[in-house]
């Protein structure tokens, strides 16, 4: 009996002293993954900072041998600076126009095709689909050149349509909201069918309504894209009257080659509303980039 | 919509109208943008247009003499040697960092916000950053490094250098969307494996070994094709850092493409460069599915 107890408490002992040692495991790896996921915060951060501390600094401190992380004398006079040599007002509204108008002609043209194909069963519609989803294996740059053609042809060059339209159609749109139009039961079109409603009631007044989060998820993707849009712009703009914010910007560098306190405040310009925007939809962001492995 | 008595399942002949009305802005709308345009590429491929003098049909002139042109290979030699830089790292980082973020750590939101502002970020932008955080004289990289004691290279400014800063700032830029996929891959895993495996006694390395990665090989193979879609269309950064250069030293396929198009108004010559672009993609879509049905394991 005795003997019998003497053992239970050594194995007790030796369980807490194994349990000590897991925990104590346990909190050096919290405190090493804390120190490492700091570390690669810090590495993704510090160029931001770098990009906002030069764009306030002025001119005579940009230049240092020793960099300094904090302007000693901060000022706007950068961003009054790149106001002055650009319509930079104009570039902005050109922007946000361009991006808004192909973000809902994206939302509006998928939605009703995603509609027909998830919802009305019509002859090809399988075959139809699948070609559809074989144009996202073409890169943009195939039609790149014929598209510039085309826009030549028509005079849409340095216009908002030659911006815009080319932009404004792609299967993924409907491609990712056909997934969430499906998961509804076909007993609403019956109970539709019932109450006298057409297609475009059920469209409008229950699939919609119903659809929230993949539009939004649409809608922060096919902003992103559409703002952050280089190649496409780049091509089919001559003016600064008509170019997006990188256009601009790209341009902006070949004017100023060492001035990188105004380069900076352009760049800062550029990147502020998108990451706005995401940290207010993040959850919509991060939806849409792992359904979609799709990349801005 | 009066005309046609237009109850939810109708005759068939409602019924096309209404596809006729839903599916028809967008269908036209990927006919004249994308369609067409992918068609008369293809045409175009085998022609030679400059947009002012009437084109004249050459043939396989275009392919031939792409396959002869030494500035084509270099470009698709630099376009390997982005991608053979790139693809590791950013796989290996973002692997670290998707296992980093899998634990039940507070603040991991604020953390995932942080990896993801790069991503959100316009190339140009974040192109000029890097060209200015690049820079070998007053760059905060080189200052950094001199810190340490060691001399930066010329980055940009030297052929040796100027792709490995190209890669770089791809890494920064795509580590949080990497990093992501693969989160989502690690989350799906069931935990009762990790359980069965601790009970067999494994832990730490090999853990990671037998259960973490072929698990999540899907995943990991799903990143490496993604990304390998995109590194060969590589061209923001590229023309925004360095604009191919110095020497040509950086020129990628894509560069190439525009510039015989929107330079030289070889708009022929461009067309048939961005097949072959097609072609490459294509193969390495049809090597991975090969591959995948013979490696990837699956739950």
């Amino acid at each position: 009996m005795q003997v019998e107890n003497q053992g239970s408490f050594a194995l007790m002992a030796g369980k807490k002293q194994t349990k000590s040692l897991t925990v104590t495991l346990k909190v050096v790896r919290i405190v090493l993954s804390y120190a490492a996921l700091v570390l690669a915060a810090l590495f993704s951060l510090l160029p931001f900072i770098w990009m906002v501390s030069t764009s306030l600094k002025p001119a005579g401190e940009v230049l240092s041998a020793s960099p300094v992380l904090l302007p000693a004398n901060p000022t706007l006079s950068n961003y009054v600076t790149i106001a002055d040599a650009f319509p930079i007002w104009r570039i902005l509204f050109n922007s946000l126009f361009v991006a808004v108008l192909i973000t809902l002609a994206q939302l509006l043209f998928s939605a009703m095709a995603a509609f027909a194909f998830a919802r009305i069963p019509f002859r090809g519609s399988g075959l139809l689909f699948v070609l559809y989803l074989a144009t996202l294996m073409i890169p943009s740059q195939v039609t790149i050149t014929p598209l510039f053609i085309l826009m030549t042809g028509l005079g849409w060059v340095n216009t908002y349509q030659g911006l815009i339209l080319p932009g404004a159609f792609s299967a993924f749109g409907v491609f990712l909201l056909r997934q969430s139009f499906l998961s509804f039961p076909k007993e609403y079109e019956e109970a539709a069918n019932l109450d006298g409603a057409t297609y475009w009631t059920v469209f409008r007044r229950l699939v919609l309504p119903l659809s929230g989060p993949a539009l939004a998820t649409l809608t922060v993707l096919s902003f992103m894209s559409a703002w952050n849009s280089f190649l496409w712009p780049l091509f089919v703009t001559r003016d600064a009257e008509i170019m997006t914010l990188p256009v601009a910007l790209a341009t902006l560098q070949g004017r100023w080659t060492t001035q990188w306190n105004l380069v900076m405040a352009g760049a800062v310009l550029a990147v502020l509303p998108i990451i706005t925007l995401y940290l207010f939809a993040q959850r919509y962001f991060v939806q849409g980039m792992t359904a979609g492995g799709l990349k801005g | 919509m009066a005309l046609v008595s237009n109850k939810v399942g109708e005759k068939p002949w409602t019924r096309r109208l209404w596809v006729a009305f839903f599916l028809g802005p967008h269908l036209l709308g990927m006919l004249a943008f994308l369609v067409i345009p992918i068609l008369a590429s293809l045409v175009l491929s085998y022609a030679e247009w400059d947009l002012l003098t009437p084109a004249r049909w050459v043939g396989l002139d275009n392919y031939a003499a792409l396959l002869s042109s030494p500035d084509f290979w270099d470009a698709l030699k630099h376009t390997f040697y982005f991608i053979v830089g790139y693809l590791p790292l950013v796989l290996v980082l973002g692997l670290g960092l998707a296992l980093l973020m899998n634990q039940k750590l507070r603040g991991r939101i604020i953390f995932r916000a942080i990896f993801f502002m790069p991503v959100v970020s316009a190339w140009v932008a974040v192109a000029l950053l890097w060209k200015w955080l690049l820079n070998p004289r007053y760059g905060l990289v080189n200052w950094l490094l001199s810190l340490v004691g060691i001399e930066g290279p010329g980055w940009i400014f030297d052929p040796n250098w100027a792709m490995p800063s190209i890669i770089l700032a791809s890494v920064w830029k795509d580590l949080g969307f990497v990093m992501l996929l693969l989160l989502a891959g690690l989350q799906a895993i069931s935990t009762d494996y990790y359980e069965a495996a601790s009970l067999d006694g494994a832990a730490g390395w090999r853990m990671l070994r037998s259960i973490t990665i072929p698990l999540l090989s899907p995943t990991i193979f799903f990143v490496v094709v993604i990304s390998l879609v995109n590194s060969f269309q590589v061209f923001d950064q590229v023309y925004v850092m360095t604009a191919g250069g110095p020497a040509g030293s950086s020129q990628v396929l894509v560069g190439e493409i525009v510039n015989n198009a929107f330079r030289y108004s070889r708009f022929g010559y461009a067309s048939a460069m961005s097949w072959v672009l097609f072609a490459l993609i294509f193969l390495v879509t049809l090597v991975q599915l090969w591959l995948q049905k013979r490696t990837v394991h699956y739950q």
